[in-house]
């Protein structure tokens, strides 16, 4: 066991962790954020994507030893007071399904439109092809990020 | 698969009886009240200690708050919304003002098993009643308590207006409506359906900014003081044994706290019974996975331990085209064929598929004090249940199922076995314990979708009419999950697209072949439809090339006159999704509308670039009438893209269009998995596959890049949509391919190169 202080969500948090223990399970088992999912824990599915200074990282994958002082951003901190423009564009196209790997989507799609402020259809697959959702739901989003961009343009 | 759907079951253990499903009169109550508005003064709310609750579906506070039951498990249908939209409608609540709250799983809400797509066409009317008949109580109360007559008194949106304007709330009659007598139900009056104001309009789910924002509670989410994290190794090969285990290693991962052996249940397995195989058990998930991957065990070999799928899935298409047990039989087949100008002669073949949805099997348990309660993303509450009680020896009501949402479930989770291994490991622990299931675990050992072989012969005769149809289908039937003995597709099964034939061909002969179950076989969404709408689909399809006819004018040429299908007269087999003809007859004038209608709406017949193409399917399944065109590219690579699908349901009263639009939306999608990607494959009696790296599913880059869904307006009794979108896509989308590259597609998933 090791003692990590990461920053989650602007809060420096401390946790203890064997060092290989993936964000994931420090963020759900932990600090009890639940919203970040489990969906396969190699990388393959987008359910657990976080933020890491800004970039999407897959968290099932992510030893917390890796953290150091990078800011680690989960579904729960990506809105103040109101919804971030993703999220409320997902409300608006009515997205989820199950939702279970909505929060996953919500995240990858907030760093593309944070990157690229106006993605093209390809710019959208190439950012979300690693984010599986079972229910089906792919046009949505890709309407639901688009919305988002224009809203936020 | 399913229990019987009687309707009246929600009533059976109402405590005050007193609604009956006989069908109530339509006339009168809402008419002819006119509003003069004179008086406009308002008593909005009354004792908010008073809560009024006359059934086990609807309760109203004295401030107001109307809460409502969902007893159906939401995994992605929008049924936590729908139905109590369906309630708060009749009842007249300001959707606003209404908290839906989860039941837990208990006999006296009636059916809980989410499942078959019956949701809505089994408590469509029975929730239209309870609304109902408190909306009547409502203005009873308003009635007496005004010394006027109830005909002046109407519930509008959360409030009783008198005719002369002065209004009620909901909340201050809610003790005084507690007070009366329940009604008489013939003085209940249903709304006329153009006056509902949310059945058939849009609404979002009720869970939708809990989802976004990442509050959503699902199976793996919600945690007690001192729970432990569990994992279990499996035998590969479902249902046997072990010789030996070590420990030592795992005991020494950093938060191990126990490790020991749990009874495999042989094969075949039973479907509420775990698999076995070695518990650990740790402060947190990590030390838990990290545990079972230190752990040493020597198997046992059960009797499947020579299961290789590719062997037994060649022996079924062997088998296959040899004489097989009759199911259908009308006219004289063989003779029929000899007359025959032109044959068409096909096999198909549909591999064994997991159900993976994004949330994995899990559930958290807590067995303490001779009780047990659970929380966990179930489909059949009360199956789980009863389950639990007798895993633990208890009585039922010690065991509390508390249903989170579902993060997905296609059928999976109908199954209790993950939940019972949850509670067996909170016992041995005497703490709470969360058990969570690795996607490797979901792929290598779920209840899968049956491999099948199909084998067709078609006739057309001189007259370029199908004169006759020869269909045989062999798979493990899902019984022999349970049954050792069981090796022969049910008559349910073989109603799922194949003696359920609507077309008018004069010599038509249904037959099957027996097959053993040698893994876990369980429903996947559509169940046996899945491959024989493939099998059929394609043949019809195949059918119109060689007659040299439009697939759209083939199909309606084989269907012929518009008629109700008398299928039990057919096949004595036929089974009608458990309900009667009567109710829900096979309906070939539904059938053709679809049809037609998906010709106009996909603009069929298009012209399209080279290796573009167009395909169209049609099926009835789980009494929805679905066709679907789909619209193909596939570039010179094989690589196949699907930039459209148009979809047209006739799925009666559309209750929540929004929501059926998603549910088809995502079918296509989920279909296109089946038909592109998704194939399990075992290898001496253990899966191959582990994760999304090698079982493949659709993503976005796969997905149709728009689906259209049309729904056709319909006042016919509401049917489901979880399943129906499933079975016409793969054959609409085979037959694209066909007419974009010329290539037959007999075997799933499509693999062009």
């Amino acid at each position: 066991m090791a003692t990590y202080q990461i920053n989650v969500n602007g809060e420096n948090r401390e946790v203890e962790a064997v060092p290989n223990t993936p964000l994931l399970w420090v963020l759900r088992d932990n600090l009890e954020l639940t919203g970040t999912k489990f969906g396969c824990g190699m990388a393959q599915c987008g359910a657990c994507t976080v933020h890491l200074d800004g970039d999407p990282v897959r968290s099932c994958s992510t030893p917390v030893s890796t953290v150091g002082t990078k800011k680690v951003t989960t579904i729960e901190g990506v809105s103040g007071e109101g919804l971030h423009p993703v999220q409320q564009a997902w409300m608006d196209e009515n997205v989820p399904q199950c939702g279970y790997c909505q929060t996953g989507q919500i995240m990858s799609a907030i760093a593309l439109i944070e990157k690229n402020p106006n993605p093209s259809d390809s710019d959208i697959e190439e950012a979300m092809k690693g984010n599986i959702c079972r229910c089906g739901t792919y046009e949505r989003i890709r309407k639901a990020i688009k919305r988002a961009a224009n809203a936020e343009a | 698969m399913r229990t019987k759907t009687f309707d009246h079951k929600i009533f059976k253990v109402n405590r005050r009886d007193f609604l009956k499903t006989t069908s109530v009169s339509m006339s009168g109550l809402l008419l002819g009240i006119s509003f003069s508005c004179t008086d406009t003064s308002k008593k909005l709310t009354g004792n908010p200690a008073a809560v009024f609750s006359p059934n086990l579906f609807i309760s109203i506070n004295g401030n107001g708050d109307v809460t409502l039951i969902a007893h159906r498990s939401e995994m992605g249908t929008g049924i936590r919304t729908s139905l109590p939209l369906v309630m708060a409608d009749e009842l007249e609540a300001d959707w606003s003002r209404v908290k839906v709250e989860q039941a837990v799983g208990d006999e006296k809400y009636g059916d809980q098993n989410t499942d078959g797509s019956f949701s809505v066409r089994m408590f469509f009317t029975p929730l239209r009643k309870a609304g109902a008949t408190v909306r009547l109580m409502l203005e009873q109360a308003a009635a007496k308590e005004w010394g006027v007559a109830v005909s002046e008194c109407k519930a509008v949106n959360h409030e009783v207006v008198h005719t002369s304007g002065k209004a009620f709330g909901f909340g201050y009659l809610a003790e005084k409506a507690g007070a009366l007598p329940i009604p008489d139900e013939k003085t209940i009056t249903l709304k006329d359906p153009k006056d509902f104001k949310y059945i058939t309009k849009q609404s979002s789910i009720v869970d939708l900014k809990d989802i976004v924002t990442g509050k959503a509670k699902f199976g793996y989410d919600t945690k007690l003081p001192n729970t432990k994290f569990a994992v279990i190794k499996r035998n590969p090969e479902a249902g046997a044994g072990m010789k030996s285990f070590n420990m030592d290693a795992a005991m020494k991962v950093p938060g191990v706290v126990k490790v020991f052996k749990m009874e495999a249940p042989g094969f075949p397995t039973n479907f509420n019974k775990p698999l076995g195989g070695v518990a650990v058990v740790a402060e947190n998930t990590w030390a838990a996975m990290k545990g079972r991957e230190a752990l040493e065990v020597v198997w046992e070999k059960g009797i499947n331990a020579d299961y290789n799928s590719l062997t037994y899935n060649a022996d079924m298409a062997k088998r296959v085209k040899t004489k097989g047990k009759v199911r259908r039989e009308n006219g004289k087949v063989d003779q029929a064929l000899a007359k025959s100008k032109k044959i068409i002669e096909a096999e198909y073949s549909v591999p064994l598929i997991s159900h993976s949805p994004m949330e994995t099997p899990c559930a958290l348990a807590h067995v303490h004090d001779n009780i047990c309660e659970v929380w966990a993303p179930v489909q059949d509450p009360q199956g789980v249940r009863k389950s639990l009680a007798a895993a633990l020896s208890m009585e039922e009501k010690a065991v509390t199922v508390n249903v989170t949402l579902l993060g997905g479930a296609f059928g999976r989770k109908s199954k209790p076995d993950f939940v019972v291994e949850a509670a067996l490991i909170s016992r041995e622990m005497g703490t709470p314990v969360k058990i969570l299931w690795t996607r490797e675990d979901d792929i290598q050992h779920d209840f899968y979708h049956f491999p099948s072989a199909q084998y067709l012969k078609v006739g057309i005769d001189e007259n370029n009419k199908v004169n006759a149809w020869l269909h045989r289908s062999t798979f493990p039937p899902i019984g022999g999950t349970a049954d050792p003995k069981a090796s022969e597709p049910s008559g349910f099964e073989l109603s799922m697209g194949m003696v359920d034939l609507p077309y008018a061909i004069d010599n038509i002969c249904c037959e099957s072949q027996d097959s053993k179950a040698k893994i876990r076989i369980g429903w996947l969404r559509s169940v046996a439809n899945i491959h024989h709408a493939f099998a059929v689909g394609s043949t019809v399809d195949e059918i119109a090339h060689v007659r040299g006819v439009d697939p759209v004018q083939n199909i309606l040429d084989m269907l012929g006159e518009d008629r109700k299908i008398d299928f039990k007269s057919l096949s004595p087999e036929f089974w009608n999704y458990n309900e009667s003809a009567e109710d829900f007859p096979w309906d070939t004038a539904r059938f053709r509308k679809v049809i037609e209608t998906a010709k106009e709406k996909s603009n069929w017949g298009k012209s399209l670039p080279k290796g573009s193409g167009q395909g169209i399917s049609v099926h009835r399944s789980f009494l929805t009438y679905v066709a679907c065109v789909v619209e193909v590219t596939v570039d010179e690579n094989n690589k196949i893209k699907i930039p459209k699908v148009d979809y047209v349901v006739d799925c009666g009263i559309p209750v929540n269009p929004e929501r059926i639009k998603s549910q088809f939306e995502g079918g296509a999608t989920f279909a296109a998995s089946l038909a592109l990607k998704s194939e399990i494959t075992v290898k001496n009696g253990a899966v191959e596959q582990h994760n999304f790296n090698d079982y493949g599913v659709a993503r976005m880059t796969d997905a149709p890049y728009e689906t259209a869904v049309h729904i056709i307006e319909s006042g016919e009794k509401p049917t489901g949509v979880g399943e129906p979108p499933i079975p016409p896509f793969i054959p609409a989308l085979c037959n694209a391919i066909f007419a974009a590259t010329g290539k037959r597609i007999r075997q799933l998933p499509i693999k062009l190169a």
